[in-house]
């Protein structure tokens, strides 16, 4: 019956350059000899970050010497929204697409996130004390990373509940997407709680008006730590995709045994 | 429409029948309020400036460790598998499951409250501001709360996961909510704000949870 029925038009894979460095065979082969430049050029960024950080940047008037703790505060703070952008991207890329490498790179981002958060909350606590006296202060930023940091470890938690690693990363996907519309709304509201309680801020606004002598050190250590990140997470996917294979392997093995 | 209600009908005949379910709620929510007296102290004025601040906890905390059950049962019994080849779409089946969870969670503490009110010194305007900020933010907890319920749905140890997982992310509930009563007169700047969260999230999360009751099964 099925016999005079046209065969079904397949469409053509489209093999554009994207789909072909995301594959993970090509993933693998392509980032081996990625990873050792980009940790040299890391470490190079990183010396001269520090350099410019300790040596050739002045202390500043009010705060002293402690204000060169901001160099390392700062990137990792932006580190540690960066890498929610990038799971959120891997996350439709897991969805829409159901590409594997997807997966891999939410898995792989997860840890990352969660440790820079994790330093950009200990940093501004090592700053907070000498500048504000105190270690913590319930100010909105502090606060919204710390709840930030509550959403690295729930996903964490559940993606590390899934025995089925496909599955997890699709169903982590919907809650890292979900996580992403709501985390403008908790910054938002964290604000405003804030503002409620305690009018008068103690972070002084003075981004954009910093003069060059601190920008320049504080733009090439977010630069640096950026390297950081990409060096670290291209690694930590290479691990993820070697460990699933050794998995499927000793599986192979534990079935051809039977 | 009809098999909406069905739905919700067929959550609240089972709450009924099988009961004990509502009524360990309700004792958790009262338990979580009276127990804090006993942490601070029996001290009069303090207790009732923080009133409203104790109910919203007790039910923040009555509601999202309550969250394995939503889909659990269903689950366990094969009707998650019946709702997923409904003629009504899965989010519309969650959308009503939200329902009667608001209805067999939030209300029951909703009309405990007084309770509560009582026991820690409330006065009527404190207890009617709560009353007015729990009906309009507990529907966006039991929404937070269905995504949570759908992504650990197929785990056999998500009991504590879920309520984890949906707690940072309801945060802004509690916020507002407790800014309800914390206002000044005439301001209803937190109120709007809790109603808008509430009705974007019961707009939004059936949806997700829909997704995610779809991808923890294949």
């Amino acid at each position: 019956m099925t016999a005079d029925l046209p065969a079904p038009e397949r469409p053509t894979p489209r093999t554009n350059w994207f789909a072909r460095l995301a594959h993970p065979g090509t993933f693998m082969a392509w980032s081996r000899p990625v990873v050792l430049p980009l940790a040299v050029l890391t470490a190079l960024a990183m010396a001269a970050g520090l350099w410019f950080a300790f040596f050739a940047s002045p202390a500043d008037y009010q705060m002293g010497e402690t204000v060169r703790i901001m160099y390392v505060h700062v990137p990792n703070a932006w580190l540690s929204q960066l890498v929610y952008g990038v799971m959120a991207v891997a996350a439709l890329g897991s969805l829409v697409w159901r590409h594997p490498l997807a997966d891999v790179a939410a898995r792989a981002a997860a840890p990352l996130g969660a440790a820079f958060t994790a330093l950009a909350l200990y940093t501004g606590a090592l700053w907070g004390r000498p500048t504000w006296g105190t270690f913590w202060e319930w100010d909105g930023r502090m606060t919204s990373t710390l709840v930030l940091l509550f959403i690295y470890l729930g996903i964490i938690a559940l993606w590390r509940a899934f025995d089925d690693q496909g599955r997890a990363a699709r169903i982590v996907a919907v809650v890292t997407l979900v996580g992403a519309l709501d985390i403008p709304v908790i910054r938002f509201s964290v604000d405003w709680w804030n503002t409620l309680h305690q009018p008068a801020s103690v972070l002084v606004e003075g981004g954009p008006r910093m003069p060059s002598a601190i920008l320049t050190p504080l733009l090439v250590m977010v630069g640096a730590f950026t390297l950081l990140y990409a060096t670290l997470q291209i690694v930590a996917m290479r691990t993820e995709i070697l460990t699933r294979r050794a998995e499927a392997l000793s599986r192979q093995a534990a079935q051809g045994a039977r | 429409m009809s098999a909406f209600l069905a739905v919700i009908a067929r959550d609240l005949r089972l709450a009924a029948r099988l009961g004990g379910d509502v009524l360990t709620l309700v004792l958790f929510f009262v338990m979580v309020g009276a127990v804090v007296p006993f942490a601070i102290g029996p001290d009069g004025p303090v207790l009732a400036r923080l009133a409203p601040a104790i109910v919203w906890i007790a039910a923040f905390l009555a509601m999202l460790l309550g969250l394995d059950r939503l889909f659990r049962a269903d689950a366990d019994d094969g009707a998650l598998l019946v709702f997923r080849h409904a003629a009504l779409p899965l989010g519309a089946i969650v959308a009503a499951k939200l329902v009667a969870h608001w209805l067999l969670t939030a209300l029951p503490l909703l009309v405990a409250s007084p309770l509560l009110a009582l026991l820690l010194g409330m006065d009527g305007t404190a207890w009617g501001r709560t009353v007015l900020a729990l009906v309009a933010g507990t529907p966006a907890l039991s929404a937070f709360g269905t995504v949570g319920a759908a992504a650990t749905v197929s785990l056999k140890r998500g009991g504590l996961l879920a309520p984890v997982l949906i707690l940072p992310l309801a945060l802004p509930v509690l916020i507002f909510g407790v800014g309800v009563t914390a206002a000044p007169p005439g301001s209803s700047a937190a109120l709007l704000f809790l109603c808008a969260l509430s009705l974007v999230a019961v707009a939004f999360c059936p949806f997700a949870a829909a997704l995610a009751l779809r991808l923890s099964e294949d």
